[in-house]
């Protein structure tokens, strides 16, 4: 049987139930080893068990227990995390970041996943920005790549029942942390983020509108490079899609794009969740990939 | 008596129909002579609260603070407000208020989302502001499920709640109803802020009075998104007809509004049908400008713009999907040709 690198997923909400189902269903190197959080009896963790999965309510506690876990999604809070990040570093444990709290580098697997796997691993914690990050940031980067991007910014309107509360304590982290990711990874040089939620009934699909202000640019550039960003999301998200191709107004550029989820347990108006799971499930796997090639380098020695 | 207190939002709101092009000197002399009239507060900056420039609402003509200090340079009676839409400004910003001499914060959320306001509340009082809670798109809620979420914001310490009526869709049967309830539900004072794109600010706004609300958003002139809020010097008029007390000099609005607003206003807040299509679908107002730019780029009918928005239930803050919505309208005309 293929070897995998055995992993933990820290907090049972949403987002922790959704990557379960994602990893469980498609991952090629990883295997879930523990899933833990705080309360034995939400829903993430009773259809965990239905599942067969390894559960625990002593969240970080359990997992730091198990040395074979070699990597931890974060999937709590931008305030839990920063409480998880040094315990887990100490530990030689890897942590991806699913909350706000960017301790780490940002990943997006698109834009900067190759180079970061490149590098050194050992004690990595990367942070996978946020979800609206995740939808947008690649398009800024795609505009930047071809034309001098002065200042990006970035709308991202969400269904009202797909915002939990961990999203909803964490608006203005969202916020700051996206405008941050523009200018770190989407490489403009100012930026500004914009989060609106949305009680529509039935609710509606997350629609990101992005504005880029570009003084030279090549209008046919800027659209060929922005299809071929989005073919290359498609890959892991085929939910992505165009919705209002480049506008061109001076200075002005905008686009629109709407993120259709996969459902594997979030329902599909929940693309937000399911961009920033599969990111994080993508990243996972090379990830672990690569501790594999490592392992077995050692092995033939 | 019955006494009331009013915030003249002309300085906030009338941004919108300048497209935020205030400019600080217009605020410090408008600022100045509002001060002396009464009214108990005055809002300042650009239509879209604190960090509101951008591409998505416009860019404003000045900085947050650079208003700010505009305005607070003029005021000695007369407290300096400010609006918050957490998820566009951040309680970062709340130290340049701070710093800037801002007494009132009001933190505002779709009357849907009062929970996304709970942090900002907290830390606004923590720093020692006049906290007041806005809940907005009234229509959206009914009775029941708009006191619950009034509640919420007292729960978090909201000094003031208001109901806002962003779209100028609500009709007086329906003030009544709201307000009664939450006048009977809430211990904190409530508040009231409509648009005329029914023409039933003012109507709206004394109903709100007559069922318990204290506070009361005007704008001189009425100048504000859309068609328009409650006319200041209109709201003292009908409160000196009813004997309910403003504390404000009516002469004096009336010259505020005729000398300074009324030179700078690029369009009259008539009924167009653009407005009147806001306040029957349900749209909020900041949307008129967006809709009618949206439907001339792409060739179609800025009223069906509206009334599709509307029908997609947006809520305040999606000016991007007037783009969306006309550009969708001209592709499919393009196709049926």
């Amino acid at each position: 049987m293929k070897q995998k690198i055995k992993v933990a997923i820290l907090g049972t909400g949403n987002i922790g139930t959704d990557l379960m189902f994602k990893i469980r269903k498609r991952s090629s190197n990883m295997e879930l080893k523990l899933f833990s959080g705080i309360d034995k009896n939400s829903s993430g963790m009773k259809l965990a068990r239905e599942h067969g999965v390894t559960t625990s309510a002593r969240s970080i506690d359990a997992i730091l227990q198990e040395k074979d876990i070699r990597i931890v999604f974060d999937a709590t809070s931008a305030g839990a995390h920063l409480k998880h990040a040094p315990l887990l570093k100490q530990a030689g444990k890897i942590a991806i970041d699913l909350t706000p709290a960017a301790v780490g580098e940002f990943v997006i697997p698109v834009i900067n996943l190759d180079h970061l796997i490149s590098q050194d691993i050992h004690g990595l914690n990367v942070n996978m920005v946020t979800c609206g990050g995740q939808a947008t940031i690649p398009i800024v980067y795609a505009i930047s790549r071809v034309a001098k991007t002065s200042y990006a910014e970035i709308v991202a309107t969400l269904a009202s029942k797909s915002a939990g509360p961990g999203t909803r304590v964490n608006i203005d982290e969202f916020t700051t942390t996206t405008a941050n990711g523009i200018i770190k990874l989407g490489k403009a040089e100012n930026s500004k983020a914009i989060i609106l939620l949305n009680p529509a009934d039935p609710p509606m699909m997350m629609n990101c509108t992005i504005y880029a202000m570009c003084k030279e640019y090549s209008e046919r550039e800027v659209t060929e490079s922005v299809n071929n960003m989005i073919s290359e999301l498609q890959n892991y998200i085929p939910g992505y899609r165009l919705k209002v191709p480049p506008q061109f107004d001076g200075e002005r550029i905008m686009v629109m794009v709407q993120v259709q989820g996969a459902g594997d347990f979030l329902p599909v108006y929940a693309g937000n969740l399911d961009i920033m799971t599969s990111a994080a499930q993508t990243v996972g796997d090379v990830v672990a990939g690569k501790l594999l090639s490592e392992m077995q380098l050692k092995e033939s020695v | 008596m019955v006494k009331i207190k009013i915030l003249d939002d002309t300085l906030r709101d009338g941004q919108h129909a300048l497209s935020h092009q205030f400019t600080p000197d217009q605020v410090a002399e408008i600022a100045g002579r509002l001060d002396k009239t009464g009214v108990d507060a005055i809002e300042v900056g650009h239509g879209n609260g604190l960090s509101g420039s951008s591409c998505q609402y416009g860019i404003g003509y000045a900085s947050d603070e650079e208003y700010l200090t505009a305005a607070a340079s003029v005021l000695k009676h007369a407290k300096l407000a400010i609006i918050v839409l957490p998820g566009i400004g951040t309680r970062e910003n709340f130290e340049m208020a701070k710093r800037c001499g801002v007494q009132i914060v009001r933190v505002s959320t779709q009357i849907t989302e009062a929970d996304i306001a709970m942090q900002h509340i907290e830390m606004a009082k923590k720093m020692g502001f006049e906290t007041r809670a806005i809940l907005t798109q009234a229509q959206v809620l009914d009775v029941e499920a708009t006191v619950r979420q009034a509640k919420l914001m007292e729960s978090y310490g909201a000094d003031v709640v208001y109901l806002f009526d962003g779209s100028g869709y609500m009709l007086p049967g329906q003030i009544r109803e709201r307000f009664t309830a939450m006048k009977e539900a809430l211990n904190v004072p409530i508040g009231f802020h409509g648009h005329n794109n029914l023409q039933l600010a003012l109507a709206n706004s004394l109903v709100a009075i007559e069922c318990g609300a204290e506070h009361i958003d005007t704008c001189l002139k009425g100048f504000g998104a859309g068609a328009g809020n409650c006319p200041t010097e209109l709201l003292v008029a009908a409160a000196n007809r009813l004997s309910i007390e403003t504390g404000i000099d009516l002469f004096e609005i009336l010259n505020i509004g005729d000398e300074l607003i009324v030179p700078l206003m690029p369009r009259p807040m008539d009924l167009t049908s653009d407005c009147l299509m806001l306040g029957y679908a349900g749209v909020y107002s900041s949307f008129r400008l967006f809709a009618q730019r949206a439907a001339e780029k792409y060739g179609v009918d800025s009223r069906k713009v509206i009334a599709e928005v509307g029908a997609r239930k947006c809520t305040e803050g999606q000016e991007d999907l007037c783009i969306d919505v006309a550009y969708e309208m001209s592709k499919a005309a393009k196709e049926e040709r």
